[in-house]
């Protein structure tokens, strides 16, 4: 199995448009920074805008503001979104493209399983999404703490703002990234899924982003059937839960709890939901795959 | 000599098409099997189906006498195939590209018996080049060292010269006779190069539409001093009536409503047609076919034939 996974990730890593994703997510994550650099208060005041009615910020908590880890969390935020289209890349690529390129019936002809195929494919396509997220990590969180220095973290709420000491927050974005390493293994199982029946990996790709798009309009969209009947059970849903590491408890005083998770079974919920999805998707590939005639 | 192929009533439907339909056939060991057929006539299907690539609908595969579904990872470890082109990994160099058609199929090869397998097909100069900057005839002996690399018994070639210079062709004719006869490997090739296979090709079998043709060695198949004759009468329905009780009966080949084919020495073909006009079947043309293409045609042309002797 070992062996195999090798040379997946030899075939994933010694390709050009492997790194064009990387590209992307290094250019993206920069032009942020600098935005945030040249012009954070405008941000600040923008993120602000909509509390001023009910609370009064000094000008020494507005600088505090801007800091490593807020820069992190709002480039996550954009990021997060752009981040299916990345990984279907490469995941709607993995049995597509080895069809396309003729190499599938030269790999199914030797003596290795189907199923054991199929998976060691998944498996380098979710360390190349790793792969993604720590480079991510390292540009947008470690990146960011180097340039903008660090402070306690402020997050806003609909019901107001948590304020999380800066000792408290770097576990939040351990926990964060690890549940988002989950939520995009969903979109790799679901272009690794679409790949079985193409033979290009266009196909693939742009399945999976209209799935995600129609998904995420579905999510959205506020119609109290949806919100009942469908909104729990789409993937899209629950995408964004690891906002949820960042919303804390608070006393009664209203002074937030170090450690503490607001809602912590909210967000094991939408994990076991996406982790649901990923067998699914992964399981349906492969019952498909191993019946499947191979023709390309 | 045993059977390293038997299949027997192996039958491959995709919805309404037809693609192989009962075909039956045995490969003895040791020897280079040509599979002839013109295009779409269900060679790749079979190939296919002999590889774990496609489901037959119908039918069993044994080879090297154990059946294929039961134990498809120990046969396919003795088999080297390529399948129509060989596709490579082109942003990898041809030397990769071997290590992970080696490791795939069980071995750990070194750099060594890597570079000495890309000697034995004539690229070894090129081993550390992308394969995207290889020729199509590079690729083409790329590919045969991906089935040969793991040292398999059975060695499946679907049209192995395609995309090859005459150089590259009679090089690979050479290597596929020392496979055979010097390795005592087992070869099943398919070509369209149909003078090709009348060099290397111990035994063959001619495919039509899913059925099978004609099978048999070449050299009781295709005497250079036979002549294969093609008959097209006014009504040969009748015709074959009248040929089959009579003494030109043991000439006949072959025979269709639209196609009726004799096999006879050179020096039987007046009698033929002294025979022909006494028995007053009604002649519209006579074609005497003396080479492995020739008889190839007059096999695969024409309408589905309706039985074969």
């Amino acid at each position: 199995m070992w062996e195999l996974l090798k040379i997946e990730l030899l075939k994933i890593f010694r390709r050009p448009r492997t790194y064009i994703a990387f590209g992307a997510i290094t250019a993206i994550v920069f032009l942020v920074q600098l935005a945030l650099k040249l012009d954070g208060k405008s941000y600040i005041d923008l993120l602000l805008s909509n509390l001023s009615g009910s609370f009064e910020f000094s000008d020494e908590f507005k600088s505090k503001l801007l800091n490593g880890y807020l820069v992190c969390f709002a480039i996550l935020t954009a990021l997060l979104i752009q981040m299916p289209l990345l990984v279907s890349l490469i995941a709607g690529d993995s049995i597509a493209g080895e069809a396309n390129m003729g190499t599938l019936r030269l790999s199914l002809i030797r003596p290795v399983g189907r199923t054991k195929y199929m998976i060691v494919k998944f498996l380098a396509s979710v360390i190349y999404t790793i792969a993604l997220l720590i480079w991510m990590a390292v540009l947008a969180l470690f990146g960011s703490m180097l340039i903008f220095g660090t402070n306690d973290m402020v997050v806003l709420r609909s019901t107001g703002i948590d304020q999380i000491a800066a000792s408290d927050v770097m576990w939040r974005y351990f926990a964060a990234f690890g549940y988002a390493a989950v939520a995009l293994t969903t979109i790799a199982a679901l272009a690794f899924l679409l790949s079985v029946f193409a033979e290009n990996s266009i196909g693939p790709i742009i399945a999976t982003m209209s799935i995600i798009i129609v998904f995420t309009i579905l999510s959205e969209m506020n119609i109290p059937f949806y919100d009942d009947s469908i909104k729990p059970w789409l993937f899209t849903t629950h995408m964004v839960a690891w906002k949820g590491f960042f919303y804390v408890k608070a006393t009664d005083d209203g002074v937030t709890i170090t450690g503490s998770i607001a809602n912590l079974p909210a967000i094991l919920k939408s994990l076991t939901i996406l982790l649901g999805y990923i067998a699914g998707f992964v399981f349906i590939a492969i019952w498909v795959f191993r019946k499947k005639d191979i023709l390309s | 000599m045993s059977a390293i192929i038997s299949v027997k009533g192996l039958t491959k439907n995709f919805r309404e098409l037809n693609a192989v339909d009962d075909l039956s056939f045995e490969v003895e060991e040791s020897v280079v099997y040509g599979f002839l057929g013109q295009n779409g006539a269900g060679k790749s299907t079979t190939i296919r189906m002999l590889l774990t690539l496609v489901q037959p609908s119908e039918g069993t595969i044994n080879i090297f006498g154990k059946e294929l579904k039961k134990h498809r990872k120990e046969i396919l470890r003795r088999i080297g195939a390529v399948i129509e082109r060989p596709d490579l990994y082109k942003y990898l160099t041809g030397i990769e590209n071997l290590r992970i058609f080696a490791t795939m199929s069980g071995i750990k090869a070194s750099e060594k018996k890597l570079m000495n397998e890309l000697e034995r097909v004539g690229i070894a100069q090129r081993a550390h080049s992308k394969v995207k900057t290889y020729s199509q005839g590079m690729k083409q002996r790329l590919g045969i060292a991906t089935a040969l690399v793991h040292d398999p018994d059975l060695i499946v070639l679907d049209e192995p010269t395609n995309g090859l210079d005459p150089q590259g062709i009679a090089d690979i004719r050479n290597l596929i006779i020392h496979l055979s006869k010097d390795l005592h490997k087992t070869v099943f090739i398919s070509s369209h190069l149909l003078s090709e296979m009348e060099l290397i090709a111990d035994s063959m079998l001619i495919i039509d539409k899913g059925k099978k043709v004609v099978e048999g060695k070449v050299n009781e198949l295709f005497d250079p001093s036979d002549m294969i004759v093609q008959l097209k009468t006014t009504d040969n329905a009748s015709a074959i009536e009248k040929l089959n009780i009579s003494d030109l009966k043991k000439f006949l080949y072959h025979k269709s409503a639209d196609n009726i084919i004799l096999k006879l020495h050179r020096d039987e073909v007046p009698l033929l047609v002294k025979r022909l006009v006494q028995m007053e079947i009604s002649v519209m043309s006579i074609e005497s076919r003396h080479s492995l293409e020739d008889y190839f045609l007059s096999l695969t042309t024409g309408q589905r034939h309706v039985g074969a002797s």
